[in-house]
């Protein structure tokens, strides 16, 4: 997949300024706004009282700017019965994706690694089948592995979401590395054997370090993957473990009492500050994630 | 083939590395789908039952009218999700490729929405879109005091609402594949058109739109399981209501499951959108192996 961003040899079409250029910019301008407005509006909303908000336009900028919105979110929003913020789902979205970033990474690696090189008769059809599994609903799958994960007694907890993180990325995981590592040359790991190295030596003295471009992909798709995820959260990661998208939705959705527009804005941007900061700095590895991961299937 | 000790040993050391996809193929995927599968042919209700009912899940599903308006509401949203975001998202790509200022930033700006989730997405919308309030009450405070724009709260229109949140979201990413395309496109195509004078729109439609295919049917594929999976924008934006009128298969499925104990309703419910993603995506996988295995790589 190509993500390749050079510019064209200027040649098609010389630079001017023709009614067909301001027309272009135009709909560029009008497209960019209309993507802005929503950002713009909820950092706005966030720095505005609720006074100012009650009475005055969504689009005007806030006549005093307070950050007091922000420190209710974080602080004291109630989530549900308890009232204090989203900061415990940070940390706890925080605990879920650490291992829920290296672990998959890891097994995605050494299932690559194996399929690519050591190609074990059999493995294609497995591989196949994974593919598949990917466009599994979830729903599909969901009660099975709710008695399965009660069984093994990590049914709402933290190595329970884990768990289930690495289910259901194991099948772009494997994909990502497994096309990269075809395309390191059968040459060097022949080399390798040559020299004696074994499966496991091969994998962690050679394959590993030369996979530093594909890890920082699959890190970034993972990061904002698992960051973004509700239903999973929701389900499998139990009261004490529920992710920031959970506590956000809660806060919001609560029924009792008036609804702190500024509040729950603020909470929106703090829960979504994570991936938009790893969007932001990542630029093309994200974009780059994003088409790797949709090649699957 | 002679297997020699050696050999095996090794096939054995590969196995064990397989082990945690071979737990996940046969318990996670295939495991579950058939679980699910009996399931939905028994009679149980909190928990499950051993005992064969045959296709009389299925019968109530299909009896079942907030089932019916969930599929309704699917089919609805899938057709104007999918044909808004191919155009939105093919539209910004053609007029980013013109080689404009700012192109970076113009990326940036039309993709950040992907990078946030269904959740914060679906809140966003929900207090833009909220009549008292949002867009509507700005609108009438500029002196159009008749404006209205309450779809969210309107039983036949509230699935449009979550249409417009969602392209918001997801037509940047289109624009980010199909600008890949664009660019991966031969730029002699271009100078061979202009020498037959060719018009520039008349270049897009005929010949740039037919050689993107396979960017359109990874982006087709892409769209269609994030429509099947609809649930957290619904449920971040109406909870399924006003009433009703935004219910989606996948909510009525973890309803079912969850809150209303009816989990051989629910895993029918859940097979029949197994089989609507094979439905949709066999045609095409197929169409797509058979282009790699005629075409080599892609």
């Amino acid at each position: 997949m190509k993500t390749s961003t050079a510019t064209r040899s200027g040649q098609r079409r010389p630079y001017r300024l023709s009614p067909a250029r301001i027309g272009v910019y135009a709909f560029l301008l009008t497209a960019a706004l209309f993507f802005l407005m929503p950002l713009y509006i909820m950092l706005v909303t966030s720095l505005k009282t609720m006074d100012e908000i009650r009475l005055g336009n969504i689009f005007a900028l806030p006549i005093a700017i307070t950050v007091e919105p922000w420190v209710t979110a974080w602080t004291s929003a109630c989530t549900g019965v308890s009232c204090e913020g989203i900061r415990g789902g940070f940390w706890n979205s925080l605990f879920i994706v650490i291992p829920s970033t290296i672990l998959p990474i890891l097994l995605g690696a050494l299932n690559g690694y194996a399929l690519s090189f050591w190609r074990p008769r059999g493995a294609n059809v497995l591989f196949a089948i994974l593919m598949m599994g990917a466009f599994i609903p979830v729903q599909v799958m969901m009660f099975p592995l709710v008695r399965i994960l009660a069984t093994l007694g990590l049914f709402s907890s933290l190595p329970g979401i884990v768990v289930i993180h690495i289910i259901f990325s194991m099948p772009v995981m494997t994909l990502l590395f497994r096309n990269y590592y075809l395309s390191i040359p059968q040459e060097l790991f022949k080399a390798a054997r040559i020299d004696g190295g074994g499966f496991f030596r091969i994998f962690m003295q050679l394959m590993l370090p030369m996979s530093t471009p594909i890890i920082i992909v699959a890190a970034i798709m993972q990061v904002t993957g698992v960051w973004n995820d509700y239903i999973l959260g929701l389900v499998f990661a139990g009261r004490d473990n529920l992710p920031m998208t959970v506590q956000l939705n809660n806060v919001i959705n609560t029924t009792t009492g008036t609804r702190l527009y500024n509040v729950n804005m603020a909470a929106t941007i703090l829960t979504s500050l994570v991936p938009l900061t790893i969007y932001f700095v990542s630029g093309r590895w994200f974009v780059r994630g994003i088409a790797a991961g949709a090649v699957k299937g | 083939m002679k297997a020699n000790p050696k050999q095996l040993l090794r096939s054995l050391v590969t196995w064990t590395a397989l082990l945690p996809m071979v737990a996940t193929v046969l318990v996670a995927y295939l495991g579950t789908v058939l679980w699910s599968l009996k399931v939905s042919m028994s009679n149980s209700r909190t928990f499950p039952s051993d005992e064969f009912v045959g296709l009389a899940q299925y019968e109530r599903l299909f009896n079942n009218d907030r089932w019916l308006l969930s599929l309704e509401n699917l089919a609805l949203y899938g057709v104007l999700f999918i044909a808004a975001c191919m155009l939105i998202g093919f539209l910004l790509a053609v007029f980013i490729d013109q080689e404009v200022m700012a192109e970076g930033a113009l990326r940036t700006i039309f993709l950040y929405p992907y990078a946030m989730s269904f959740v914060a997405t679906g809140l966003v919308w929900q207090w833009l879109l909220n009549p008292g309030n949002g867009i509507q009450q700005a609108v009438r405070q500029m002196g159009f005091e008749d404006f209205t724009f309450d779809w969210i709260i309107d039983q036949n229109k509230v699935m449009y609402t979550i249409v417009i949140a969602s392209v918001w979201q997801a037509s940047g990413l289109v624009m980010a594949l199909l600008l890949a395309g664009l660019r991966g496109i031969d730029g002699e195509i271009w100078k061979a058109a202009r020498i037959d004078g060719i018009p520039t729109w008349r270049v897009y439609v005929s010949i740039v739109l037919p050689m993107l295919g396979p960017s359109i049917a990874t982006v087709f594929i892409l769209l269609s399981t994030a429509v099947i999976k609809l649930f957290d924008a619904v449920v971040s934006m109406t909870q399924g209501g006003p009433g009703t009128a935004s219910e989606v298969p996948a909510k009525f499925i973890m309803d079912h499951l969850f809150g209303r104990a009816n989990i051989a309703l629910a895993s029918a419910g859940s097979i029949v959108l197994l089989l609507t993603v094979l439905a949709l995506l066999a045609p095409l996988l197929y169409v797509r192996s058979r282009a790699n295995a005629a075409g080599g790589d892609k």
